[in-house]
């Protein structure tokens, strides 16, 4: 059956035959008749955000809260300019969504147009792909190609550059099933690879088990495959802040978050294994501290999808390319039918002596009766939340360190946090992306007063969609992280790390519609806290917090896991001792 | 158990380890690579090199299949082992590039490059440039009574050289087209 219909339509068809529920847009010139198309129909929804940035961002928390391809539109120039910041968080932490964009009509693009810009120009390096497409023709068969290429091997964030003549010249439509694309990247590993990994794993004394975000990208599967293996071989498991959930923080395997502000039994692990088994994490310069001091004693097994992650950055003794879940069905296979062998000697010893670093608490903090240490509003947050239907997103700094730290995740999916790119502003949009997928969830966004600000128009978006988004704000005046920085490296000399004239959150809330909650008293934060929770609509939570509080523990760049700074550590070097 | 050796008021840290990790053999490697011949494929292959700090000493490019769209690039870089490893890996990624070949490390090859170079000059420095072009084989593909303009195909080396000889005789410009390669034998 031939469909002829225009650009503009082929838009929504292709969408639509995509299984696209949900679309995150900012409307103009170039793209008004796209937004014409959306107007007459009713099966997506489209959520116009406040600024171009926050629809990728919420395209972002879509896409990671539902394993689905996240999708955002936005106007040419301006419009797409604006949307760079959130394209390349995505192409960090491997986030797949399709963003189309407008442009000046075909015969205008170089003339310096009104609203015109280099678009795929610009977003080349921060895009997995992109296109512009000067050809209706060409149009729907790239929509699907464009989201074949987001959503297989290593997820990406593609754009489709739809100049305005294109979007209304008619052509025929093409079928989501038409065309093979000649990108099909390794889903299966090789089977010598695999095998070499079991007799690794059956002679380990110290094995480790270091996941990360890939293990989210694979799928469930991915995470039941992992689970599974973890119980079966009794292997400890450490996760990168990309991967939580993937293992659950209650298992009894599970050593917590590893890296620069990962726990010290992690690190630990890490730096004395003799055998690393990568699942999924790329060697990030905040894991392995000092490259040439990075886990001196193991074996290094990588495991990734993408060719390019294995020696990037540590070289390993085995590289497996492929899909996480297909890579682990097959370990299981293999180590199951060779006996299910593990040294069992050597791991309970090595147990004995991850029991023995555990001991040392490393999250401990010094409480307080007068204020609320961030930790302890955190902690309060898991304790008043666990088990409920949650999904927490944050913001940069020291708050999104100390929620990987304190909040426990149970499931993949169920957190949402920049990484790669580390953006400020990230959590508030991509919170209302999660919202828009799971309308009956808690949603929690995890924030700093400073980060939360770079993206506050959203209250608009979250008023008018009516999304009950949790805004918990651990308000320290301060940019808590760089002020850390400064505190013990640069002399503390805090140079312009001072939120200064801050909003009254809870009027700011007020102005929009929306309830505000203040608290700054620990004996009233559980009330607060399950008033936040009980408010059916949008809250700002002005959480007043220490407000030199330091996040451990820290393990400075350029350092060993095994010089790892702990809280005991600064509070000697605070009363002016040199750290040794 | 700390070791930071951090003094109070120190600021010379910083939010990455500045020690470069990589070693410092530097090898020069000659790659192919093939590519759907759409629009701005060149600018991600150049793109990549800028944006991740690769070195290119010679980049030539062609459609060599007309009819399935596809363009050759050849390109001479050079780096250590594990940069070079990683050049060929994120070349790999770029969504329109099919395949990668390091004729360098997979066995012999031919490269071959041409020159074309104008040389101005009277008496007896012209009658050497002839001379030497001969040595050279190189052909004449214009002349007038003050110059010529002679054409050379050979290794980069060979082009280097002659334009080394040609240099006291009077060469006013030279053109280069880059290296094009093959794997020698049937494969
Ligand atoms: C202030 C701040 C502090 C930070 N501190 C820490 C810290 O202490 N600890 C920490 O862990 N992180 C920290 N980070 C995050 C850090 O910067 C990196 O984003 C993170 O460590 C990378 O996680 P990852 O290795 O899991 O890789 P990801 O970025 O999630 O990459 C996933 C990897 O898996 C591969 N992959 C994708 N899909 C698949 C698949 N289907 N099958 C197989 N492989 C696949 C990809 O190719 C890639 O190599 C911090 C970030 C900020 C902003
Ligand atoms: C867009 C952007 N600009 C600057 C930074 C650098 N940066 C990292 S954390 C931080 C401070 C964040 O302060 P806040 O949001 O209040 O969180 P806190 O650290 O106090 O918890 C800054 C400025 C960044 N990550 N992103």
């Amino acid at each position: 059956m031939s469909r002829q219909m225009t650009g503009a339509k082929m838009v929504v068809q292709a969408l639509k035959d995509q299984g696209v529920d949900t679309i995150f847009g900012y409307p103009g010139g170039a793209v008004l008749p796209i937004y014409d198309e959306i107007f007459q129909q009713s099966e997506i929804t489209h959520v116009l955000v406040r600024h171009e940035q926050a629809a990728i961002h919420a395209a972002e928390g879509y896409a990671r809260s539902t394993g689905k391809v996240g999708v955002a539109l936005v106007t040419s120039g301006p419009g797409a300019t604006n949307a760079v910041t959130g394209l390349t968080d995505a192409l960090m932490d491997s986030i797949p969504i399709v963003v189309f964009s407008g442009q000046v009509p075909t015969f205008m693009i170089g003339s310096d147009a009104f609203q015109e810009a280099d678009t795929v120009g610009i977003t080349r390096p921060c895009t997995k792909h992109n296109w512009l497409v000067k050809d209706t023709a060409q149009l729907s068969g790239t929509i699907h190609e464009a989201f074949h290429i987001a959503s297989s091997g290593r997820p990406g964030p593609v754009l489709i550059d739809i100049p305005k003549d294109v979007q209304f010249a008619t052509a025929e439509y093409s079928e989501k099933t038409k065309r093979k694309s000649h990108y099909q990247p390794q889903v299966k590993g090789s089977i010598e690879g695999i095998n070499d990994l079991v007799k690794l794993m059956e002679k380990s004394k110290r094995p480790i088990f270091y996941t990360g975000g890939g293990v989210i990208n694979s799928g469930p599967a991915a995470s039941q495959l992992l689970r599974e293996l973890v119980e079966a071989t009794g292997f400890p498991i450490t996760s990168t802040l990309m991967g939580l959930g993937a293992y659950p923080a209650s298992g009894d395997k599970w050593l917590g978050m590893l890296g620069m502000h990962g726990l010290y039994e992690a690190n630990m692990a890490m730096h004395d294994c003799d055998l690393m088994i990568n699942i999924g994490a790329r060697f990030d310069d905040r894991i392995t501290g000092r490259v040439d001091a990075f886990s001196p004693k193991s074996k290094k097994v990588h495991i990734d999808i993408d060719p390019s992650s294995i020696n990037k950055v540590i070289h390993v003794d085995l590289g497996i390319i492929g899909d996480v879940a297909h890579v682990l069905e097959d370990i299981l296979k293999v180590w199951k039918s060779r006996g299910r062998v593990t040294e069992k000697e050597g791991l309970a010893k090595w147990w004995t002596q991850i029991n023995e670093w555990r001991k040392i608490d490393c999250l401990a903090y010094t409480g307080s009766e007068k204020t609320i240490k961030p930790q302890y509003a955190l902690q309060r947050l898991e304790e008043l939340t666990k088990g409920m239907d949650r999904y927490i997103t944050t913001e940069v700094g020291q708050h999104q360190m100390w929620a990987a730290q304190f909040l426990g995740f149970e499931d993949p999916n169920r957190w949402m946090t920049s990484g790669g790119l580390g953006t400020m502003g990230y959590g508030f949009p991509a919170s209302i992306g999660v919202q828009m997928a799971h309308r009956d969830a808690l949603v929690i966004n995890v924030a700093g007063e400073a980060s939360w600000l770079m993206n506050m128009q959203e209250m608009g978006t979250a008023m008018q969609y009516r999304l009950p988004v949790k805004q918990f704000i651990l308000n320290n005046e301060r940019l808590g992280m760089v002020r850390q920085w400064q505190e013990l490296l640069h002399g503390e000399r805090y140079s312009s790390s001072w939120s200064e004239s801050l909003p009254d959150f809870v009027k700011l809330a007020e102005a929009f519609g929306a309830k505000g909650i203040i608290c700054k008293d620990p004996a009233d934060l559980d009330d607060a806290i399950m008033e936040m929770i009980k408010h059916d609509g949008p809250v700002i939570f002005d959480c007043l917090v220490e407000k030199h509080e330091n996040c451990f523990p820290m393990i400075p760049s350029g350092k060993p896991h095994n010089e790892m700074l702990l809280a005991a550590d600064a509070a000697a070097f605070a009363s002016g001792a040199t750290l040794v | 158990m700390s070791a930071l050796r951090i003094k109070k008021g120190s600021s010379s840290h910083s939010a990455y380890d500045l020690r470069s990790t990589y070693g410092d053999t530097v090898e020069r490697h000659t790659l192919a690579v093939t590519v759907m011949n759409e629009p701005g494929v060149l600018a991600r292959v150049i793109g990549l090199f800028s944006g991740r700090g690769y070195n290119i000493e010679s980049l030539t490019v062609a459609e060599v299949d007309h009819e399935g769209h596809k363009s050759r690039i050849t390109i001479v870089t050079s780096g250590t082992p594990q940069v070079i490893v990683q050049i060929k890996a994120q070349l790999g990624r770029i969504v329109p590039v099919l395949e990668v070949h390091d004729l360098t490390a997979e066995g012999p090859s031919v490269e071959r490059e041409l020159g074309l170079f104008k040389v101005a000059g009277k008496g007896e420095q012209r009658v050497e440039a002839l001379r030497l072009a001969d040595i050279f084989r190189a052909n004449v593909v214009d002349t007038t009574l003050q110059s010529f303009v002679f054409e050379l195909t050979g290794t980069p080396e060979k082009i280097d050289a002659f334009a080394d000889l040609m240099r006291p005789l009077g060469l006013v410009e030279v053109a280069r087209t880059g290296v094009a390669a093959l794997s020698r034998g049937d494969h």
